[in-house]
């Protein structure tokens, strides 16, 4: 299981040397979005590990918010205001 | 066997994981950096899901897991529609590479 964590860790520095050095803010956009998305990942397996239910509540949680952020992200990178 | 069936899709999506992130490094730019990423990802955080679902069976935890996967399965493809689109309207070109651009010619008719 250590491993599979390991692994996990490595896509989620993958992702944030995509944010530090994106070139436009796009690049920056994305690799939020898919760095979410392996965190949802991760918290089922802490919940794995740990054989505790509630770290499946979090990763749904932040499944919800990372929706929202992405789609807010999205409208402001084209340049709409949200209430449009 | 439950618990085979779990490792199995545990190690698919974790791969999956990694080789999205690689794509993520590697590819050139944003168009094909949000194709790559997103759909490797979101399989791989799917099959994750799938295998916390078959390591818990059919309790709570394995329940809240299968409503988490439905829900990455509905909002991370419509998060990379708009993204695409948003990117596409802000003016970000394309790499020198790419042959077509379908939505420019769609809407310079």
């Amino acid at each position: 299981m250590t491993g599979y964590i390991i692994v996990l860790l490595l896509a989620s520095f993958l992702c944030l040397y995509r944010i530090a050095l994106g070139p436009t803010p796009a690049d920056r956009t994305v690799s939020i979005d898919i760095l979410g998305t392996i965190i949802v990942g991760f918290c089922a397996f802490m919940s794995i590990i740990t054989g505790r239910g509630y770290y499946l509540n979090i990763a749904i949680a932040w499944a919800l918010i990372s929706f929202v952020g992405t789609i807010a992200l999205a409208k402001f990178l084209e340049g709409r205001g949200f209430d449009e | 066997m439950s618990n085979i069936i779990a490792e199995i899709l545990l190690v698919t999506g974790v791969a999956f994981d990694l080789l999205g992130a690689i794509g993520l490094v590697r590819l050139p730019d944003v168009y094909n950096r949000l194709q790559a990423a997103t759909k490797c990802v979101t399989l791989g955080t799917c099959f994750i899901l799938f295998g916390a679902c078959f390591h818990f069976g059919i309790t709570a935890g394995g329940i809240k897991a299968l409503i988490c996967a439905a829900f990455i399965l509905l909002t991370s493809p419509t998060g990379a529609h708009a993204l695409a689109r948003g990117s596409h309207k802000a003016g970000i070109k394309l790499w020198e590479g790419s042959v077509v651009d379908k939505y420019h010619e769609d809407t310079n008719m």
